[in-house]
């Protein structure tokens, strides 16, 4: 399959995924894994940076109108996809300096940072604009680091769900 | 010029990141007509269709329990016709019955999606109930479905009192807990104790008086020492709604010709 197409549709399947199934969650009566950031973490490494972060900001934007949280998702989203670069290294180290990188083979351990950066940073932002109060900033940080925790788990798995569709 | 030129060349990444985070904020602070005509909310007629589609799946799990609460509610309604005079020409307030197809309460500003509309003669600022309480109030309407901002939304305010005397508070969501919520303003010689009721209060043009809301669970002078805030159990489980009806109130045209 072209991959214009496949990551078109593991967009349109991730959206209607969160939407559906993932928003409704609510462990604990207020989390939800934000499994939609799947998109943004394992987009190809050699792309171009301009449609990368406008994609994300898009799929953002469609997140927030499905869960009426206009704006939101998509100041996180493009927030990560911004800043992906800068946890690539601090995670691969050499390997993406030399740009011979692949999703497909990198260790675990590897692969748990650079999600676990990505989906914190990603929260702490997506919380701290919701609920946008200085005197809860503690509230912000458990809320995120919690709801981080589901999300990493939810991540991990969905990468393996499509680790078996590409073989 | 050149030099303008490389710079912005060199920086473009940064440049988009930041219009489109920028855009992103002026989304989220703002509350201008321009935004509301957008249709970016989840009543616009393709989010709701996807709702409303996986909602026709969902909702037979809980079917039985559905039912035993209306026939429940429907034995309540029969006592108090049989007990009352009723003339159904004159109604101050109409009723219309409809279904949550989306519920949320885990952000801090929530809202609901039903699946009623314009097409239903329902517009906005009409007061959303359960058979156990308040709901909340709509808020935009499009042809077949409106959104319903929630109780458990901090940037909502109702009137509400006391059941049993005439003080009336403010009652807004903190934020913090989905269960229950927080009255605030009422004067402190008001006879509050622990498992009042707190019910709609008369003067609101969107909720007829009376409406249950939920029950004290503790109570404190607030920082001006003049006031009382309430934290209120409500009645309704908000994770747990299906059935709803909208209250029109027929005589608001008038009402607000008079408070002009």
């Amino acid at each position: 399959m072209n991959k214009l197409t496949s990551n078109i549709f593991t967009a349109i399947f991730l959206i209607i995924t969160q939407v559906i199934i993932f928003n409704n969650i609510n462990l604990f009566g207020y989390l939800n894994p934000f499994v939609y950031i799947v998109f943004i973490i394992y987009y190809p490494i050699k792309n171009d940076r301009i449609f990368f972060i406008f994609i994300s900001f898009l799929m953002g934007l469609v997140i927030d109108v499905f869960s009426d949280t206009l704006g939101l998702h998509a100041a996180a989203s493009v927030t990560i996809a911004y800043l992906r670069p800068i946890f690539l290294k601090i995670s691969f180290g050499q390997a993406y300096i030399y740009q011979v990188i692949k999703f497909k083979n990198i260790d675990l351990k590897d692969k748990l940072i650079y999600i676990s950066l990505l989906s914190i940073v990603h929260h702490v932002v997506l919380f701290s604009l919701e609920i946008f109060n200085f005197s809860k900033t503690l509230f912000v940080l458990e809320k995120s680091f919690i709801s981080s925790i589901f999300t990493i788990t939810a991540c991990i798995l969905f990468s393996y769900l499509f680790k078996t569709n590409e073989r | 010029m050149r030099q303008i030129i490389d710079f912005f060349v060199r920086n473009k990444n940064f440049i988009l990141f930041l219009t489109l985070f920028s855009f992103s904020l002026i989304m989220i602070f703002s509350n201008s007509s321009y935004h509301n005509s957008l249709a970016l909310n989840s009543t616009n007629s393709f989010t709701a269709k996807v709702y409303n589609s996986s909602n026709s799946i969902t909702s037979y799990f809980n079917l039985r329990n559905e039912n035993n609460e209306l026939v429940k509610e429907n034995t309540i309604l029969k006592e108090i016709i049989f007990n009352s005079k009723f003339n159904y020409d004159s109604l101050k307030y109409n009723v219309f019955d409809s279904k949550i197809i989306k519920n949320s309460y885990s952000f801090n500003n929530n809202y609901l999606t039903i699946d009623k509309g314009l097409s239903d003669s329902i517009t906005e600022d009409m007061g959303v109930v359960s058979n156990k309480g308040v709901i909340g109030i709509t808020d935009r309407v499009s042809n077949s479905y409106s959104r319903v901002i929630s109780i458990l939304n901090t940037k909502l305010n109702l009137n509400a009192k006391l059941k049993k005397s005439n003080h009336f508070g403010v009652l807004n969501w903190d934020g913090m807990s989905f269960s229950s919520i927080q009255l605030k303003d009422l004067p402190k010689q008001s006879p509050v104790s622990i498992g009042d009721t707190i019910i709609t209060g008369g003067n609101s043009f969107i909720f007829p008086e009376g409406i249950l809301i939920g029950e004290v669970s503790s109570y404190k002078l607030d920082e001006t020492q003049n006031y009382i805030e309430i934290e209120v159990d409500l009645f309704n489980d908000m994770t747990d709604i299906k059935n709803v009806y909208i209250i029109k109130n027929n005589h608001l045209e008038e009402l607000k010709e008079l408070n002009e």
